[in-house]
């Protein structure tokens, strides 16, 4: 396992909310959850990237939004009463940061064994794929675990085939080592 | 007991760092040929105290040091040495020196400047010179009792014989023979007779006097030295000798002391007197009736002491801990704590308990089951209740960050002192407003332009004192701080009486450097503006003092950067007068709200000049796209802000809107806008905690509605617009 | 318990002195100079006064000198900080009514066993 070296390994469980978007699942550790709201208008913010839909009044502090489907560079939906915003606490640059994503859907909560997660193998400088912390297999549904800080602070993410392929790439090579 | 005095430390560091800003500014008030006594007292005491709490906290360099400066003090302060201007020198280089050791010291670094040695030197040999009393003081007495038996030592001796007759007068300065039998008793086997009292006639009997006269007999090896510390604080007013010896009570004297006591003791009662003479009586009567028993006395004295050493221990290890945690701490907290007054504090409590109460109020409507008239009407007269008390909260929150201005002040009398010796210039310093609070941040941000300004005016303004006295005026300049509140903002004026700005070097100047026209002719006060561009100085050379590359260009920016603004006025042979302008604080602006399509900004009040609409004859446009506009005699570039900032506007041509005339680096600078809406204060919330920095804007806050708005930075939209000087496009 | 009224500018002497007179179970009140050490004086009755000498408003010896007057604290014991160097402060103290003096620089020990003297 010396090469699949991703993240320091913790022991024990962990909690993960998973979200739905494009139809893959993915999780984030909920420990970095703050909370979850509908989409609300923002405040555009003046020459920012697509996915930085602007900013909101989060009782009192200043939040970005962020369209994760946009930043993989899928088309985003259209925003709606059932839009939802999942406010993450992450560290960037040694500063935690608070900032809302816009997901598709909240699907669930659950918990793995740290040693049920499948670490991505490394592809080199292929791509930067450290933003995906590894697979697991939810009662029979492949959840891709985020590593968020990763996600939000990587500029750069794999267009969305070249992200499936990576997945699938993943998948089965983590099948074959398993097998 | 184990203290940790270490705990002490950081106190003491600031208390001395005080106590040395003190002496600092005392000095530099100080009047040397007529020193006011209060004055020099005051620097005594500052000195004094580091030296007491130095020794204390066992830093030992500090204390040697002060203590030199101390005794030069003492020797002035006493008339016994004169002050000149050499031990004021020295004095102001002392307290650079320690500020230096303790800061050392609280950053746990080594110290050897060189200067330490050199000081000392100094120092002693001032104290050395001319009357002064220097190390010849006799040393103390050894004793007063001469009669030491020092040459019978070889016999046997394992006792003293004190011979102790009260001063009348001991027990009104709180002394207690008693007591001091007691501590005797800690050294050894005591026997105490007492000598039959010369009491007066009844009629001159005061019951608050001592009439005593004790003989002891203490067996002990101690020396005598170590007993003559139980008298110590009687000695000169009680006669009291001392007698080493081996045996033999002095018998007669105790029997015949009996009945004498007894009247004494009679006396004190009757008299209703103290309850400490009563003790003092019974005690006395135990022992002459036989010699006291030791170990019967001393017990209840180790008795009551036994409580207290015991309260002591569970104490102990808390202290410690917490002195590690103050030490770890410590650091951080230096530069990013604030000093508050507990009477500040105490308002804030106040506010938040109305606060709660409203809070509880509304509450209580909230849980009604309907809303009436009558409800309706108190959910009004609470939410105005909530508003009132919400702006009071804010401001008194506001008030905890306000500092006096005397903390930026208070460096200049040294360097309005220093570099004026280093020029050969004669000048006085005038503090005025120095109560005047700002917001800390705020006062931190302005010392370093007001540094440069004073500078300014002592290098270029005031005239050598042969100069001035050519022209009439006073050998001595006079340079004037003052500072006050005006209408939410506080004003900073530098003054000086000095030359004036000379119109003709800063015009020929500006030519050299192509700021201005070969031809063009401008009104004296644009001229003065012109020292306010970037790379310009007058000076003839550069000099030590302003000519380091900081232009007054710099000044200006840093106000702006404060959201302030900075004036200048100046007249040819009286003098300059520089008025800054800033917000009280950086938190809170007031800001102009506008609208660019559906998008709601916030300009700061302060750089607007105006805003007006423009009709096309008096717009041009520039082959490389810009648009200027011309606004009585200037030509203004015009930035299409919904273009910079890349999204929709209802005007997109300068005709259609309105332009908003804005100060950027004194360069007036129009914005295109489809509407001006309210003026409001606006707290300011910071984009960069969770975001990046956006260029052309300064910051965020939150409008009434609960939405985002965001604050133009005029300068940097200038800069995302790519406009360099607009006088290039003009001519 | 043994109430202690501790008067000095210096806040760090001022904590020194009262951290270890809590310490030892003293109920300790503290005041920065002469004037406010008078005050809180009459507001109950202290069984010892140590004050520094050089204060600014009111310096020791004048506290001393006015508590002296006090009915209650005409026999009270009254201490003064002094230094070293302080030879007359000690007589001025002496005429005023101080019952005695701590040299500075002191420990802890030395002004507990001090204070442990005069208070018996």
């Amino acid at each position: 396992m010396a090469d699949m070296s991703l993240e320091d390994a913790k022991h024990g469980q962990q909690q993960f909310l998973s979200f739905i978007m494009a139809n893959e699942e993915y999780g984030v550790d909920i420990l970095s959850v703050q909370e979850i709201r509908g989409w609300e208008p923002t405040t555009v913010l003046p020459n920012a990237p697509d996915y930085v839909k602007g900013v909101i009044n989060l009782r009192g502090t200043i939040v970005p939004i962020i369209d994760l489907r946009q930043k993989f560079g899928i088309k985003s939906l259209e925003y709606g009463t059932t839009t939802v915003v999942i406010v993450v606490k992450v560290t960037m640059e040694d500063a935690q940061k608070i900032i809302g994503i816009v997901v598709d859907a909240v699907s669930d909560v659950f918990s793995i064994e740290e040693d049920e997660i499948r670490r991505a193998p490394d592809f080199g400088h292929e791509t930067d794929l450290r933003f995906i912390k590894g697979l697991a297999n939810v009662q029979d549904k492949m959840v891709i675990l985020l590593e968020i800080n990763r996600l939000l602070g990587s500029a750069i993410l794999p267009d969305p085939d070249t992200l499936s392929r990576i997945l699938d790439n993943i998948d089965q090579q983590s099948q074959a080592l398993s097998a | 007991m184990d203290i940790d005095l270490s705990q002490f430390s950081q106190v003491f560091f600031e208390e001395s760092i005080e106590g040395l800003a003190a002496m600092e500014s005392e000095l530099l008030k100080l009047d040397v040929d007529a020193p006011d006594p209060e004055t020099i007292n005051t620097i005594f005491r500052a000195a004094h105290s580091i030296k007491g709490g130095s020794a204390t906290f066992g830093f030992m360099a500090v204390a040697n040091y002060t203590h030199l400066l101390e005794t030069l003090l003492d020797e002035i302060r006493d008339g016994r040495r004169r002050m000149t201007p050499d031990h004021v020198d020295m004095l102001l280089h002392s307290v650079d020196l320690l500020r230096g050791m303790i800061d050392s010291l609280m950053n746990k670094s080594e110290f050897n400047d060189p200067k330490l040695p050199q000081l000392e030197q100094r120092l002693a040999q001032a104290l050395a010179s001319n009357n002064a009393p220097e190390t010849s003081q006799p040393e103390p007495a050894e004793s007063s009792a001469a009669p030491v038996a020092s040459d019978a030592d070889s016999a046997i001796e394992d006792c003293w014989y004190i011979d102790f007759k009260a001063g009348f007068d001991i027990m009104r300065c709180g002394n207690d023979p008693l007591l001091m039998f007691a501590e005797l008793e800690a050294k050894g086997e005591v026997q105490v007779s007492l000598l039959p009292p010369q009491f007066p006639a009844w009629d001159d009997f005061d019951p608050e006097g001592c009439y005593l006269h004790w003989q002891l007999k203490v067996i002990t090896d101690a020396p005598q030295k170590s007993l003559q510390e139980v008298f110590e604080w009687v000695e000169d007013e009680c006669e009291i000798s001392y007698q080493r010896g081996c045996s033999t009570v002095t018998g007669e004297a105790l029997q015949a002391a009996d009945d004498t006591v007894d009247t004494q003791v009679g006396a004190i009662s009757q008299a209703g007197a103290v309850s400490q003479a009563a003790v003092l009586g019974q005690s006395i009567s135990q022992s002459t009736s036989q010699s006291v028993n030791q170990s019967q006395a001393a017990t209840p004295i180790a008795g009551s002491s036994l409580p207290t050493a015991t309260a002591v221990t569970p104490i102990e290890k808390a202290p410690q801990a917490q002195a590690a945690k103050q030490a770890a701490s410590a650091k951080n907290a230096e530069s990013s704590s604030i000093r508050v007054s507990t009477e500040k504090i105490d308002m804030l409590i106040n506010m938040v308990g109305e606060l709660v109460i409203t809070q509880a109020m509304l509450g209580q409507i909230g849980q009604q089951e309907e809303i009436n008239q009558e409800s309706l009407l108190l959910l009004q007269q609470g939410l105005e209740q909530l508003a009132s008390h919400t702006r009071d909260l804010q401001e008194s929150v506001m008030q905890i960050r306000m500092l006096p201005i005397s903390f930026a002040f208070n460096r200049f009398p040294r360097l309005v002192r220093d570099i004026g010796q280093q020029l050969g210039k004669k000048v006085e310093l005038v503090l005025k407003g120095e109560d005047t609070e700002l917001d800390k941040t705020v006062l931190e941000k302005i010392v370093d332009p007001m540094v440069h300004l004073v500078r300014n005016s002592l290098d270029h303004g005031l005239e050598l004192p042969e100069a001035r006295l050519a022209r009439g005026k006073s050998e001595t300049g006079t340079i004037t701080l003052n500072a006050f509140h005006q209408g939410g903002c506080i004003v900073i004026e530098i003054v000086d009486d000095g030359a004036g700005l000379n119109t003709e070097k800063i015009l020929m100047k500006a030519r050299q450097k192509g700021l201005v026209g070969p031809d063009e002719e401008l009104p004296e006060e644009s001229i003065h503006q012109l020292i306010f561009k970037p790379g310009f100085s007058t000076a003839d050379t550069v000099s030590d003092l302003s000519g380091r590359g900081v232009g007054m260009d710099v000044v200006k920016r840093n106000i702006h950067e404060l959201n302030g603004t900075i004036e200048l006025r100046s007249e040819a042979g009286k003098g300059s007068r520089f008025t800054i302008r800033l917000p009280l604080t950086l938190a809170i602006l007031d800001g102009q709200l506008i609208r660019i399509g559906k998008h709601i900004y916030v300009v700061p009040l302060v750089s607007i000049y105006e805003s007006l609409q423009v009709p096309s004859n008096r717009i041009n446009k520039l082959s490389d796209g810009h648009e200027l506009i011309r606004l009585r005699d200037e030509y203004l570039p015009v930035i299409k802000v919904f273009r910079e900032f890349n999204h929709d506007a209802d005007a997109k041509e300068i005709k259609d809107g309105l332009v908003m005339v804005v100060d950027n680096n004194n360069e007036k600078t129009g914005l295109l806008v489809d509407e001006l809406l309210a003026q409001q204060q606006v707290v300011i919330k910071s984009l960069e905690d969770n975001y990046t920095r956006i260029p052309g804007i300064s910051g965020a806050t939150i409008l009434g509605d609960g939405t985002v708005a965001l604050i133009i930075d005029v300068a940097g939209l200038v800069n995302l617009a790519g406009i360099s000087n607009s006088k290039e496009h003009a001519a | 318990m043994k109430k202690i009224l501790a008067v000095d500018d210096s806040a760090s002497m001022r904590q020194m002195v009262g951290f270890t007179l809590k310490t030892a179970g003293f109920d300790v009140t503290e005041a920065c100079n002469g004037d406010e050490a008078l005050k809180v004086a009459q507001t109950g009755q202290f069984d010892l006064v140590i004050s520094d000498v050089n204060m600014p408003v009111m310096d020791g010896i004048t506290l001393i000198r006015n508590l002296r007057t006090l009915p209650a604290y005409k026999f009270t014991p009254l201490l003064m900080l002094t230094t070293e160097s302080g030879g007359d402060k000690k007589q001025e103290g002496r005429a005023a009514g101080a019952t005695g003096w701590i040299v500075k620089p002191f420990n802890p020990e030395q002004l507990l066993a001090t204070v442990r003297k005069v208070l018996g």
